[in-house]
This record gives structure tokens, C-alpha cells and sequence, in this order.
């Protein structure tokens, strides 16, 4: 009884000091920074991201982002499994984009390989879903870069619209996120029954869905004033801290791997490339919605014109065989019990693969031995690229934009922390 | 020495003209020209390739643990140029004693957390760094978890015991 009474004495005696304390008003004239520790649990950091920000009253003095709250070490673990295995890995590295992470770590390795031969399908294929997991990013990030500045309604448009995205992808590839469908030598199943249908109803409809977005956002007042002129930096700082995609589109630089570098057969595809120079929030916004217009403008060219075809390259020491041959050939279940056992071995060497994924450049740097296994996998992702640019975007404006210029760089923890 | 494979390549073969006996070898590999760069000199030669071959982008910086090979480092820049849309690898070998190299920070200012990633998983130094310390481990964790000699499930906690 008597230490209760002596413990609630000295936090009342703490408790008054601390009164004491916050009552005595500094001298008049003088100010004191102040560090707020924003994070790691933030809704508008979208992750576990934690920024260290000096204030002087409302404006950002300095900004020191801390990351690895999410580290998993996927470089690491892709060292301890065969070259299939590690394709369901790289699904985990960023939940939104997860296509471009398989389309990536499935072309360095086909690089690696060397004699193989991709069919004309399978690389349509390949494309039609890599832009729809574009459209699926771009979707979710607008929905929710519109509601951290308070215009709630935009995000449940977006997510009536990625719903069903996500059901297109769980119809070809059986998963909604973790698809894992783009395999070493092709793609991992045929498409079902009647996916023209479903696709076509779907690309057909969704470019009045972004004429949509774009009235709700546009024709509102504080939409506009919370992002113009907001969030900008230097072109020449954004190239030197390493920024690629849609952000330093958005400054004017006009580079997009896939009409740069074009990869599984971008070059056949008729679209254009969205660029900007405003270098703000709101120009940011703009080259992403372009981009979504443009990504339905591929799917239905991929959906019109998809090549009859293999879906698999015809290569049977690398390709799990059909399950249909499985059973009734000898060959294929002996090549599929090696696969699945063992491995199949890539030559010695190293690639370096890039492609345009929703937030920028993501590649691939992938080294083998000889063996089995990779021996090592370098994932360069776009949104670990991007954060540094975070203090030049924040320091010297007020507090409240940085949630808008945070959101505008669309970046996602795991794809920074891996 | 510059590789039969790279006497063509017009960056490589102007580099060793600028600086003789910098690029200690090389290949094109599937097509991917990679350069190998004599440690000490790395700086002054990723400022020549950004000021006169505009690699004004630094894709990344990696590393390869070869245990037991010595020199056991492989240290790996991924040089991007915009204008002429043309990659550059080049890489620096260190071995485990000196596992220490230059930092590039003063070049691209985009180097900073690319070294202090190869720094925490690899254990490899970079001097004049302006605040080398771990990025994305603890800051008081122990061992560089991508290097060759780290198991996969870590030292320090294992359900082997529950």
C-alpha cells in the first residue's frame, strides 16, 4: 500500500515538474527547432518507412529517411533455390507490380541461357499482363496519393476498377497477387476459356473509368492547389540521386525502357510515351493517368492481335512439361522429375536485364556459376532509387506538402527494403 | 590492357587512351560490355565517364562474394547514359584483407545508399563515404548476411531448439 502511495507521489511530482516545464515560455524573440519523428507507422508512408524531420515551426529543415523495417533478404534466400523457385520470390518484392519482378528475373535468366527461344505468344502474353499489374499500380497508388489529401471518394472508384484486374489475373494465373505467371521459357499456363470476353469487356470500359478519375480530381479546386507546384526538385538533382520512371518523366526526361530498350516485343506495340515538365505532384499525376490510358491502348492491341501459338518455349530440359504428357510419355516425366529435383543448369555468366516497371527502373542483375542455383540476384528497384530523392523534395517546404510530395513518388517498402 | 572483345567499343578504348593501364581487363559477355577497373582509381575514372561520356546515371551499385577465391570482392557499378542509351558495367576486385575501396558519393550523389547496402550485407568499406553505416540491418547487427560464409537462416536465432 505505502509503495503504491510513493509511486503515484513521484509520478505526480514528475507530472508537475513537466507543467513547470512546458509553462515557462521562452524568451520573446527566440525559436528552437523541433525533430518529429514521422513514422514508421504513418498511413500516408504506405509502409513501414520511417523520416526523421527537423522542423523550424512548419517548414522541413532536413529530412533523414531510416528504411529496412521491412527487410526480408529475398537476395539471399534466391541463393539457396533453383532458377524456378526463385521466380515465386520475386512475386514478394513489391505486392503491386509483381509481373514486371517476374517478367525481369524470366528475361535475365533467358538472356543468361542463351539458345532459347521465346514464342511470339507467350512474349504478347507477357506484355498484355505486365500492363495490366501497371494499371493495377497506377491504381491503387491514385486511390490512395488522392485520399492522403483528403479526396476520399477517388479511392473507391480506383478499387471498384482494380477488383477487376485483380480477377483477371486470378483467372489466368489461378492468384490474385502472387501470380508467378511469367516463367523461365514462357508464361505458366495457357489463357482460359473465353479470356477474350473478359478482357475485352473490361479494356473496352476502362478508359471512360480514367476519364472519371480525372473529372473527380481535376475539377476539384483543392486537388489542384494541394499539388501544383508542390514537391518539386531539380532535373539534374533527380538524375544525380538516382530517380527513374514516372518521376523524372514528369521533369521532361524522355526515357522509357520500353520505347528505349524495348524488350518481349514492346517494339510491335503502338503507344506513346508521357512526359511532362511542370517537375511537380500534379504533373506526376498526370504522366501516371496518361499512362494508364496508354496501358489499356496496349492491352487491346495485345488483345486483338494475340498470336496462335505455343505459350512455352519449346525447350524441355528448362520447361516443366504439360501435365498431360506427364502422364503418357516417358520422356517428359523423366525431364520433369529433373526440374523438379535438381534443376536445370544455366552457363556461367552474368546479365543485366532492365525493364519499365510502374515505378521506374527495376533490373535484374543475375550471376550463375554453372550450377542449379543462382549465385547471385541482384534486384535494383526503382522505389529504393526514387526514396533518396526523398530529402531534396522534402527539405525546405512545409509539412503539409510532404504528404503530397511522399505520395507522388509512389513508392512501396518491400520493393525498397527487399 | 583492353580485351580483343572491347577494342571497338569507342568509351572503352578511349578510357584507356586517357588513362593507360586503368582497365586492368573485361568482356562482352552477352553482349554487355563490363570493364574491370583498377580499385585505386575508380573515382577518377567514373568522373571521366560522367563529365566526357555523360554516364550521367548511376543505375546501381552491387557486390559478388566469390569465397574462397582471392581477390574475393567483386564490386559492381552499373553505369546508365542517357544520351547515347548505352550501359556500362564496371567492376573493381577486392580482396578479403582490403576490402576497402573509394567512395563514388563525391560523383553521384545517388551512390550514398547503394554503398551503404554493399557495405552492410558485404562487409566492404567505402572511404570518404559521408555516413557509412547499415542501411537496411540493425544497426547493431552482427555479419554481413549476403556474403558466402553467412547462412541462409542467420547465426544468431534458430528454431532448431523448440
Amino acid at each position: 500500500m505505502r509503495e503504491i502511495t510513493i509511486h503515484t507521489d513521484s509520478i505526480a511530482a514528475t507530472e508537475a515538474a513537466e507543467n513547470t516545464a512546458v509553462m515557462v515560455e521562452p524568451p520573446v524573440g527566440t525559436t528552437r527547432k523541433m525533430i518529429l519523428n514521422m513514422g514508421p507507422q504513418h498511413p500516408s508512408t504506405h509502409g513501414v518507412l520511417r523520416i526523421v524531420l527537423e522542423l523550424d515551426g512548419e517548414t522541413i529543415l532536413k529530412a533523414v529517411p531510416d528504411i529496412g523495417f521491412l527487410h526480408t533478404g529475398i537476395e539471399k534466400e534466391c541463393e539457396a533455390k533453383t532458377w524456378h523457385q526463385a521466380v515465386t520470390l520475386t512475386d514478394r518484392v513489391d505486392y503491386l507490380s509483381n509481373l514486371s519482378n517476374n517478367l525481369v528475373y524470366a528475361l535475365a535468366v533467358e538472356k543468361l541461357i542463351g539458345d532459347i527461344e521465346i514464342p511470339r505468344k507467350a512474349q504478347w502474353l507477357r506484355v498484355m499482363m505486365t500492363e495490366f499489374s501497371r494499371l493495377n499500380s497506377h491504381l491503387v497508388w491514385l486511390g490512395t496519393h488522392a485520399l492522403d489529401i483528403g479526396a476520399m471518394s477517388v479511392f473507391f472508384y480506383c478499387f471498384r476498377e482494380r477488383e477487376d484486374i485483380l480477377r483477371i489475373l486470378e483467372m489466368f494465373s489461378g492468384q490474385r497477387m502472387m501470380t508467378s505467371y511469367i516463367r523461365i521459357g514462357g508464361v505458366a499456363l495457357e489463357p482460359p476459356r473465353g479470356w477474350q470476353q473478359v478482357v475485352g469487356k473490361f479494356i473496352n470500359a476502362f478508359p471512360s473509368k480514367v476519364d472519371e478519375y480525372e473529372e473527380l480530381l481535376d475539377s476539384n479546386p483543392i486537388w489542384l492547389r494541394r499539388t501544383q507546384g508542390v514537391g518539386q526538385a531539380p532535373l539534374e538533382d533527380l538524375l544525380d540521386l538516382g530517380v527513374t520512371g514516372p518521376m523524372i518523366r514528369a521533369a521532361g526526361v524522355k526515357w522509357d525502357i520500353r520505347k528505349n530498350e524495348p524488350y518481349s516485343s514492346y517494339d510491335e506495340f503502338d503507344f506513346e510515351m508521357q512526359t511532362r515538365t511542370e517537375n511537380d505532384v500534379y504533373a506526376r499525376y498526370r504522366v501516371r493517368l496518361g499512362e494508364m490510358r496508354q496501358s489499356a491502348r496496349i492491352i487491346k492491341q495485345a488483345l486483338e492481335g494475340m498470336p496462335e501459338g505455343a505459350y512455352q518455349a519449346d525447350a524441355p530440359k528448362i520447361v516443366l512439361p504439360e501435365r498431360e504428357k506427364m502422364k503418357t510419355q516417358m520422356e517428359a516425366l523423366i525431364y520433369h522429375f529433373k526440374i523438379v529435383t535438381e534443376g536445370f543448369r544455366v552457363p556461367a555468366g552474368e546479365a543485366y536485364q532492365a525493364v519499365e516497371a510502374p515505378r521506374g527502373e527495376i533490373a535484374y542483375y543475375v550471376v550463375s556459376n554453372g550450377t542449379s542455383k543462382p549465385y547471385r540476384v541482384y534486384m535494383r528497384t526503382p522505389s529504393f532509387g526514387n526514396l533518396q530523392a526523398l530529402p531534396a523534395l522534402l527539405e525546405g517546404r512545409l509539412l503539409a506538402d510532404s504528404i503530397a510530395a511522399l505520395g507522388s513518388m509512389d513508392f512501396v517498402l518491400g520493393d525498397v527494403d527487399r | 590492357m583492353l580485351p580483343d572483345s572491347l577494342q571497338q567499343h569507342a568509351v572503352a578504348a578511349a578510357l584507356e587512351s586517357r588513362l593507360p593501364g586503368v582497365i586492368t581487363g573485361g568482356h562482352a559477355d552477352r553482349n554487355e560490355p563490363t570493364l574491370f577497373i583498377a580499385p585505386a582509381q575508380i573515382v577518377e575514372v567514373c568522373r571521366i565517364l560522367k563529365n566526357e561520356f555523360s554516364f550521367v546515371r548511376l543505375s546501381a551499385i552491387t557486390a559478388v562474394d566469390w569465397q574462397p577465391a582471392d581477390p574475393r570482392f567483386e564490386v559492381v557499378y552499373l553505369l546508365h547514359s542517357l544520351e547515347r542509351n548505352e550501359r556500362l558495367r564496371l567492376k573493381c576486385w577486392l580482396s578479403e584483407s582490403a576490402c576497402e575501396i573509394d567512395s563514388v558519393t563525391g560523383i553521384w550523389r545517388g551512390a550514398d545508399w547503394y554503398e551503404r547496402e554493399v557495405f552492410d550485407l558485404f562487409g566492404v568499406r567505402f572511404r570518404n563515404h559521408p555516413g557509412l553505416h547499415r542501411i537496411l540491418m540493425p544497426t547493431d547487427w552482427e555479419g554481413h548476411p549476403l556474403r558466402k560464409d553467412y547462412p541462409v537462416h542467420g547465426y544468431k536465432y534458430s528454431y532448431q531448439n523448440e
